[in-house]
C-alpha cells in the first residue's frame, strides 16, 4: 500500500479513531514503511506539543454581559398576542365573531314574505270560477268590447261567429 | 440527569430562559478559547463570542434539531471567527512589528515581562514562555482555515465528520486539510518535536 494512500490515516490513526480494518492496514504498513512511522511518531509529538498550552478563563462579567445583550433583545409577538393587554377587547370580538355565525346559519325558510302567501290566498279563492264550463264557454261578454271601425269584413263575420257558438 | 444540549436549546425555543443561562454556563469557556485562539486578543474573543450566544438566541424560534448542537453553535463561531481574522489581518500585522515582549497572554493579562521580578525558577520559566510561545507562534502561522480545523479537532475534541460540517467541506477533504496543518506544525516546531521525541 502506497504511502500516499496513508497520509490521511496518519491522524486518524494518532487520534485511535480509525475503523478496525483501516487500523490493521495501517499498523501493517507502518511495519514496512519507516517514512510513515516517522510521520507518525512527529505528529503525536507535535499533539502533545499542543496540550501543552493552557486554557484562559472568561472574565467574570462575560455572563452578565450576554445576560444583558439577551434582556435587552426585543420580545417576538404572536398576531394574536395584541390583544393580550386586554382581555375585554378580545371577549368583544369574540362576541362579535359568534353572533355573526350564529345568524349566517339561521335557515331562511324559517321567514316567509306577506306577499307570497297573498298570492297563494288570490289562486286558491279563483280556482271555482276557472273550473266552472258554464262561464268559460259564455262569450257574451265579448259583445261588449268596441268594434273596430276601419275594417268591414270583421263587421259582418263577427255576428255570424257569436250565433254560430 | 443533565438535559441534553438539543433538549436545552428546545426549552429555550419555548421560552424558557433559564435553560439559555444553562447552555451559556456549559459552552462560555470552549468558545471563548476557541475564539482567542483564533483571534489571538482576549477582548475580541469575548466580544465574538457574546455575539454568538446572541445569534444562537435570536435563531431559538427557528431552531430545528437536524444536527448537533456544537455542530451550529461551532459553526457560527468559525464564520464570526474567519471574518474577524481576515478583517484585522492588516491590523495585526502592524501591532506584531511593534509588540513588546510579553509574558504569557494565555493568562489572560498580557503584562509585559518584568525581568526583574525575583521568579524563584526564573530560567525554568523562561524556558517555559519561549516554548509556549514558539507553539502559540506556529498555530498563529497556520493558515485561518487549518488553524480552526487544529482547534476544532485538537481542543473542542469533535469527530471529523462534525469538523467537516462545521468547515463546510467533506470529511475526505478535512482530514487532507488537517494532515497539511499538522506537516506545517511538525516543520515549524521540529527543536521541540525532536526533543519530544528523544
Amino acid at each position: 500500500m502506497s504511502c500516499n494512500r496513508m497520509e490521511n490515516r496518519i491522524l486518524p490513526y494518532v487520534d485511535g479513531r480509525l475503523k478496525a480494518g483501516e487500523m490493521k492496514e495501517m499498523e501493517a504498513h507502518l511495519k514496512t514503511c519507516a517514512a510513515c512511522e516517522l510521520r507518525v511518531n512527529e505528529f503525536r509529538a507535535v499533539s502533545g506539543l499542543l496540550d501543552e498550552l493552557p486554557q484562559i478563563v472568561p472574565s467574570g462579567a462575560f455572563d452578565a454581559r450576554v445576560r444583558a445583550r439577551v434582556a435587552a433583545e426585543p420580545v417576538k409577538q404572536s398576531w394574536w398576542s395584541v390583544f393580550a393587554p386586554s382581555p375585554r377587547v378580545a371577549f368583544a370580538a369574540s362576541m362579535l365573531l359568534l353572533a355573526t355565525v350564529w345568524f349566517g346559519s339561521r335557515p331562511s325558510e324559517m321567514v316567509p314574505t306577506n306577499t307570497g302567501v297573498e298570492q297563494e290566498a288570490q289562486v286558491v279563492s279563483d280556482l271555482p270560477v276557472l273550473e266552472n264550463m258554464d262561464v268559460l264557454s259564455n262569450f257574451d261578454a265579448l259583445s261588449d268590447l268596441p268594434q273596430p271601425v276601419s275594417d268591414e269584413s270583421n263587421q259582418q263575420q263577427q255576428p255570424d261567429t257569436n250565433t254560430e257558438m | 440527569m443533565a438535559r441534553s444540549d438539543v433538549q436545552l436549546m428546545l426549552d429555550v425555543k419555548a421560552g424558557d430562559d433559564e435553560s439559555f443561562a444553562l447552555l451559556l454556563h456549559r459552552y462560555r469557556s470552549p468558545l471563548v478559547n476557541f475564539l482567542y485562539r483564533m483571534v489571538r486578543n482576549r477582548e475580541q474573543a469575548e466580544d465574538l463570542a457574546q455575539e454568538v450566544f446572541i445569534r444562537v438566541y435570536r435563531a431559538r424560534e427557528e431552531y430545528v434539531p437536524s444536527a448537533k448542537f456544537t455542530t451550529w453553535l461551532f459553526r457560527i463561531a468559525t464564520n464570526l471567527a474567519l471574518n474577524s481574522v481576515r478583517d484585522t489581518r492588516h491590523q495585526r500585522m502592524e501591532l506584531s512589528l511593534d509588540a513588546p515582549i510579553t509574558t504569557d497572554a494565555e493568562d489572560g493579562d498580557e503584562k509585559t515581562l518584568d525581568v526583574a521580578d525575583k521568579h524563584p525558577d526564573i530560567e525554568q520559566h523562561l524556558v517555559e514562555e519561549a516554548r509556549k510561545k514558539m507553539i502559540r507562534h506556529a498555530i498563529d502561522k497556520l493558515p485561518e482555515k487549518q488553524r480552526a480545523a487544529v482547534l476544532l479537532h485538537k481542543y473542542q475534541e469533535l469527530d471529523y465528520n462534525e469538523i467537516a460540517k462545521i468547515m463546510e467541506c467533506s470529511e475526505s477533504a478535512l482530514k487532507s486539510l488537517l494532515f497539511r496543518a499538522y506537516e506545517t506544525l511538525r516543520v515549524e516546531l521540529a527543536p521541540l518535536v525532536a526533543g519530544a521525541k528523544a
